[in-house]
């Protein structure tokens, strides 16, 4: 029985396997196939070679030289690490609100909330250009950060409620009984059981954020504001004559690191099921 | 170290809920007061207005002498367990106990000193650097009694601590919990639904029912004098008899037969001024097997006979249970014991049940008739309606 039951498994782990291999393969595929095209020379761009013939760092040299770029990478970095910011610290105290208070319009709060986050935000490109003009926003930094955080923070708002809703209650009031104030009892046992919920907040907002091409190219104009996928966009090469695909794939590959860097560092963070052994035996 | 004082402390909820009604308890400093009552009888609630968790509506609560309404639980130097331990899970068992102290901003080696002293105390020693996760049921509850005592509070609270114990534990636990108690001598008010629990840890009881409390007392006076029906029934495992009986001139007529008052009884229900139908309740160990009853002093008794249901041997004495013709006996009140201990629907329709605690030299058998006296001084009688004891002395 446990031979045959053994022999099952392992055909079903190397059919599980083959799956994922695939499935794998078929996400990365595209990602491997830019990784290689930012390697190679120009002559050899369009040789159709997976693996480059000649490898060469010309195209990540030359996107740095240019100020289009580099003033695309920082206004990226700035505006998303900013809008996050503000998304995560509003939406952290408007969670805790919906799930520890009960206030006259609690599920108003939370069902317009959802609404603007289903919101299609093409229908606002147009009016968020005129209402930008006119304020003087347009192709500013605020001018993109307040959308983004229209769009991040009832995101952050909706996660970050279910992520308190798992805090039992009961360990607020023991902190309150050892005699916490109300701001030590955040601080010290509910602010690090909502860590967690906090950084995977982060880390989908700072995606949303990173990721915008729709506001940012309808709300900027110049290389003032202008974000890295804005900025691919209207990559040219160094001459106009340049075939700019080897450029595009260095960028697009620079453009990801931050990201997989943010998720490394937040990563380490989200340590699942924090909260077992609170309650209960 | 202090006495606590309810005066008229009611709580009404936001929501319209009168949870707590006009109680009125006195709790000397030192003492060992449970609070009982069947779940949603507002026992958790009068806690938590003692903690300071949950406001006070209307009435006052003294702590010391001083009036503590408005005070932030913080403030009022009370520490509390929590049915669920709310054990910090974050925090290793150290940091768990020391919380309170750092709070208080305790200097690091007298931190150090009181958490192993309670750790010594609750025999967690060996455990001080594990976090709550990977602690058993038992484990954690006295980490979350560790927490309670590190900082010599002047009262603990205790809300139903040992109900997510397994039994073994739980009786365990409830030894420890008596002899810290003493050994700390601080005030402590214990909340449970387990009657068993109340009637073994505290130096008084008081007994709650909708919000209201029935009778506050020692724990054998509750068990002999209870005020009314709802206390009858509650103390006490097996719970007392209750048979409905009319009452004509010092003669009960109930299913049990025709039953003489002694003369005692007797003037206690004439001074009680009695209704002519009412509930005699008799607790099980009240009844005797007859043929070991001595002949003097089966004159002070009634003796009946009966089927034998079902007979359990304990070993020390027998449990037999009889079904006896006639209706069972109703009121509000124990129609509500009834929904609590879940046996509204197990005891429903044919006769009065009956459990009677006899010697376990008894010759009874399952399936065949039984003769079975009572001590007819031992009776209590109540008001069907109100549910009051007719029969209740002082002493
Ligand atoms: N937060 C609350 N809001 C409204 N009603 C409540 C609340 N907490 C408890 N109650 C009600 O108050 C009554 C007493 O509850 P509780 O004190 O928890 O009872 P116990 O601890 O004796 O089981 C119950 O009827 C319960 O439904
Ligand atoms: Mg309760």
């Amino acid at each position: 029985m446990a031979g045959i039951g053994g022999a099952e498994t392992t055909a079903k782990k190397t059919r599980w396997g083959i799956l994922n291999a695939v499935v794998v393969i078929y996400a990365l595929f595209p990602v491997l196939w830019i990784v290689s095209l930012s390697f190679k020379s120009k002559d050899t761009l369009a040789d159709g070679n997976f693996i480059p013939r000649s490898w060469t760092f010309d195209n990540y040299s030359e996107i740095f030289k240019t100020t289009e770029f580099v003033r695309a990478l920082a206004n990226s970095i700035g505006i998303a690490l900013i809008a996050t910011a503000v998304a995560v610290v509003f939406g952290t105290m408007a969670a805790y609100a919906i799930a520890r208070l009960d206030f006259p319009g609690k599920s108003l709060l939370v069902g317009v909330s959802l609404l603007i986050a289903m919101f299609p935000q093409v229908s606002l490109v147009s009016p968020l250009f005129e209402i930008e003009r006119s304020l003087g926003l347009f192709d500013t930094w605020p001018g993109l950060i307040l959308p983004y955080i229209t769009f991040a923070l009832p995101l952050a708002i909706y996660t970050l409620s279910a992520f308190f809703r798992e805090i039992p209650w009961e360990l607020e009031k023991a902190a309150k009984m050892d005699g916490a104030t109300p701001g030590q009892a955040f601080r010290r046992v509910i602010a690090p059981l909502a860590a967690p919920g906090v950084f995977t907040t982060a880390i989908l907002v700072f995606i949303f954020c990173w990721n915008d091409f729709l506001f940012a190219i309808s709300l900027t104009s110049t290389e003032r504001s202008r974000t890295v996928p804005v900025a691919l966009s209207f990559f040219t090469g160094s001459s106009q004559f340049e075939d700019p695909t080897g450029s595009i794939a260095a960028a697009a590959v620079v453009i990801t690191i931050p990201i997989i860097l943010f998720v490394l560092f937040f990563q380490r963070r989200i340590v699942a099921g924090l909260t077992s052994g609170a309650v209960k035996g | 170290m202090a006495e606590i004082v309810l005066d008229k402390v009611t709580k009404k909820y936001p929501d319209g809920a009168l949870a707590v009604q006009e109680v009125d308890i006195e709790i000397a400093d030192g003492e060992f007061i449970i609070l009982v009552g069947p779940s949603g009888c507002g026992k958790s609630t009068t806690l938590n207005m003692i903690a300071g968790l949950e406001d006070i509506t209307t009435g006052e609560l003294r702590i010391g002498g001083e009036r503590v309404n408005e005070r932030a639980p913080k403030d009022r130097d009370i520490a509390m367990v929590f049915q669920s331990y709310a054990l910090y899970p974050h925090m290793t068992v150290r940091e768990n106990m020391a919380f309170p102290l750092r709070l208080a901003k305790v200097d690091n080696a007298t931190v150090e000193k009181k958490v192993n002293d309670a750790a010594d105390i609750l025999d967690l020693g060996q455990h001080l650097d594990r976090k709550p996760s990977n602690l058993s049921g038992g484990q954690r509850q006295r980490v979350a009694m560790g927490r309670a005592i590190v900082r010599s509070p002047k009262a603990f609270l205790m809300d139903e601590p040992l109900s997510n114990l397994d039994a073994k534990l739980r009786v365990q636990m409830r030894t420890s919990v008596s002899r810290l108690q003493k050994q700390l001598g601080t005030t402590m008010v214990y909340v449970t639904h387990d009657q068993t629990e109340a009637m073994t840890l505290g130096d008084r009881v008081v007994v709650m029912r909708g919000g209201a409390v029935q009778q506050i007392g020692a724990p054998q006076y509750l068990y002999d004098h209870p005020a009314n029906l709802f206390v009858a029934g509650f103390i006490g495992s097996p719970s007392m008899n209750f048979v409905p009986a009319g009452l004509e001139n010092g003669l009960l007529r109930s299913p049990l037969g025709d039953i003489q008052l002694t003369d005692r009884i007797r003037r206690l229900v004439e001074a009680a001024d009695a209704p002519s139908e009412v509930i005699v309740g008799i607790r099980p160990e009240h009844f005797e097997d007859s043929s070991l009853v001595e002949e003097h002093q089966r004159g002070g008794g009634h003796t009946f006979t009966s089927n034998v249901d079902v007979l359990e041997s304990m070993g020390s004495d027998k449990f037999a249970y009889f079904t006896l013709s006639g209706e069972q006996a109703t009121s509000a009140e124990l129609a509500e014991l009834a929904a609590d201990s879940g046996t509204a629907e197990a005891s429903g329709g044919g006769g009065v049940s009956l459990v009677t605690r006899i010697d376990a030299a008894s010759t009874a058998k399952e399936g065949e008739q039984a003769e079975i006296w009572f001590n007819a001084d031992k009776v209590q009688l109540f008001d069907p309606q109100s549910g009051r004891n007719l029969t209740y002395t002082e002493d």
